[in-house]
């Protein structure tokens, strides 16, 4: 196939990927949205193969291995549990990052294939364009499976810093691209092995002192990363395709962090440059008196429900660990059938990810068109009877909105105080991620209820009928 | 005088960049896990670099150090293009509006 022509193809395959992600505008329209960008990557697959025209024993093999990978992949697919979502676009991230370290590798090895030159003469720009592309994908890559052990909860979900952390990357950032200039004025390949492996070590030293409740910016932000990776190797191999998805992957993944980050009210490099530091733990331990908490059991919390005319239920990541949204749904459902009118309540930071607490009310049957956003929901709270808090901790802190020393000040938080009622379903008295009281604990409108999620929800139900 | 290829490049780069921004913000936020899930699937169109670096160099030597590093790619990207589809529709298929 002649290379404008496999050009024009590849754009076409761009445009679908820019439709797949338009679909996801309404989830009406998502579904078809995912057919246009596996119709785009079949079209990109198999114009590389007119394109290259190498039908032989090689090509046996790249099928063979496509299958292999097709294979694992779906396998994962159907297996993961929704609540490991997280986990799992962790993990992706990190089969892009170093899927471009490869690529990336193997243009250097041989840029013939490429028409990048030959060795030891490869051209200025793509040498450019190709270490940047390594180097993003390795940073991606390492990145991504400290997010992943951090989500998994093999390696520990606290920040890890030590002295001289910001002056370590500072010197390590400025170290690659001082690599990268002496690759391109030398060409000496030990130069790219070198900055291949410093750029491992800048994704690990990058995502250590970020805490577990910052993990929705850190995927978003690898996620962003990942696009970034694949658009330098996308320059490299002069592939519009690739240009077109890295840019799309790019800013998608930046407007999520935005997003994240924002509802949270820190800056970005405040999230970055490490989670809420232990200073403010100190301060909260001061401060936390013996204050008086009622608590309350399922007994109470059906009584109140029951006889409440609407109910807002406020999921957190609490609900994903317990894997209550089954029997949630069933309390709610019950709620309906007594003539409850119920709603859901998400903040975009509930649970690890962005979107997350949507993706498991979904599976567990909870029509979308009863999920409402921060900004849609918040005033309702103040004409709700009950407002039944589960798994959610600092997103309902009112301490947010009236104490300035507070380290979430500022925050935007769901006003569920307002609310006739609180039902808050706790383990115990323990402060959430941010390591700061909630204030709500204590005030008069709320009950408190000590049980684990799952549990106490199916309690409430049986309590119901 | 001729504009370098690499400047038409960058302007579909940048352009593809507000085009991102603009389609991305019109996501409702209920959809930004599939959003993630799907954007990892299709930043691994990379399989494309990754074919190309596997077929590369005489039909005789398969396995040379570049191509195995080509094939490395093409099952990384492979697992990451089925799964994040496949997972994707998984989730997509769950978001039902309300049955009146």
């Amino acid at each position: 196939m002649s290379a404008n022509l496999s050009a024009i193809f590849y754009l076409i395959s761009g445009i679908l990927f820019i439709l797949a992600l338009r679909g996801l505008s309404s989830p009406e329209t998502s579904r078809q949205g995912n057919y246009f960008g596996i119709a785009g990557m079949i079209i990109a697959i198999t114009v590389t193969f007119l394109t290259v025209g190498n039908f032989g024993l090689g090509f046996i093999y790249v099928i063979i291995f496509l299958l292999i990978g097709g294979s694992i992949g779906a396998f994962i697919a159907f297996r993961i549990p929704m609540t490991a979502m997280p986990e799992l676009v962790a993990g992706f991230h990190s089969l892009v990052g170093l899927a471009a370290v490869f690529v990336a590798i193997s243009a250097f090895l041989r840029p013939e294939a490429f028409n990048l030159g030959s060795i030891g003469n490869i051209k200025l720009a793509s040498l450019i364009e190709m270490s940047i592309g390594a180097a993003v994908g390795a940073i991606t890559f390492s990145g991504s499976v400290i997010a992943f052990l951090k989500l998994q909860g093999i390696m520990t979900g606290a920040p890890i810093t030590f002295k001289g952390q910001h002056l370590l990357n500072l010197i390590i950032g400025i170290s690659i691209i001082i690599l990268i200039y002496l690759l391109c004025t030398t060409q000496v390949s030990n130069y790219f092995w070198f900055l291949i492996l410093i750029s491992f070590v800048v994704g690990f030293l990058l995502i250590i002192p970020i805490g577990g409740a910052d993990m929705p910016v850190v995927i978003s932000m690898l996620n962003s990363y990942s696009g970034w990776a694949a658009a330098g190797i996308g320059f490299t191999l002069e592939n519009s395709a690739l240009i077109i998805t890295g840019a799309l992957v790019g800013s998608s993944g930046a407007i999520l962090s935005y997003i994240m980050c924002k509802g949270m009210n820190r800056s970005f490099f405040n999230v970055i440059l490490g989670g809420w530091g232990a200073t403010d733990q100190t301060v909260t331990k001061s401060t936390k008196e013996q204050k008086p908490v009622k608590s309350g059991n399922a007994d109470d919390a059906a009584f109140l429900m029951k006889n409440a005319s609407s109910v807002i239920i406020v999921p957190g990541y609490g609900m994903a660990v317990a894997q209550a949204q089954h029997a949630l749904r069933e309390m709610v459902d019950a709620l309906k059938k007594n003539g409850v009118k119920v709603t859901y309540a998400i903040h975009p930071v509930a649970g690890r990810m962005p979107g997350h607490m949507n993706v498991l009310l979904a599976e567990a049957n909870v029509p979308y068109d009863e999920v409402f956003e921060l900004e849609e929901i918040n005033n309702d709270f103040a004409n709700c009877d009950v407002a039944y808090v589960i798994g959610a901790n600092d997103v309902t802190n009112p301490v947010a909105k009236s104490d300035p020393q507070s380290p979430i000040y500022g925050m935007p938080v769901l006003d569920v105080e307002k609310s006739k009622s609180v039902l808050f379903v706790k383990r115990s008295l323990s402060p959430g991620y941010a390591g700061i009281d909630n204030d709500l604990f204590y005030r008069e409108n709320t009950l408190m209820l000590f049980a684990d999620a799952k549990k106490m929800t199916e309690e409430i139900l049986k309590n119901l009928d | 005088m001729e504009i370098d290829p690499f400047i038409f490049r960058l302007s579909i780069f940048i352009l593809s960049i507000f085009v991102g921004y603009y389609v991305v913000w019109s996501v409702t936020p209920s959809l930004h896990t599939p959003l993630m899930s799907v954007t990892n699937a299709i930043s691994s169109v990379i399989v494309v670099g990754a074919i190309i670096a596997a077929l590369a160099g005489s039909a005789e030597k398969i396995f040379e150090t570049a191509n195995i590093f080509g094939f490395l790619a093409i099952i990384l990207a492979a697992i990451n293009i089925f799964g994040g589809f496949l997972v994707t529709q998984r989730m997509l298929q769950m978001y039902k509006k309300k049955k009146k």
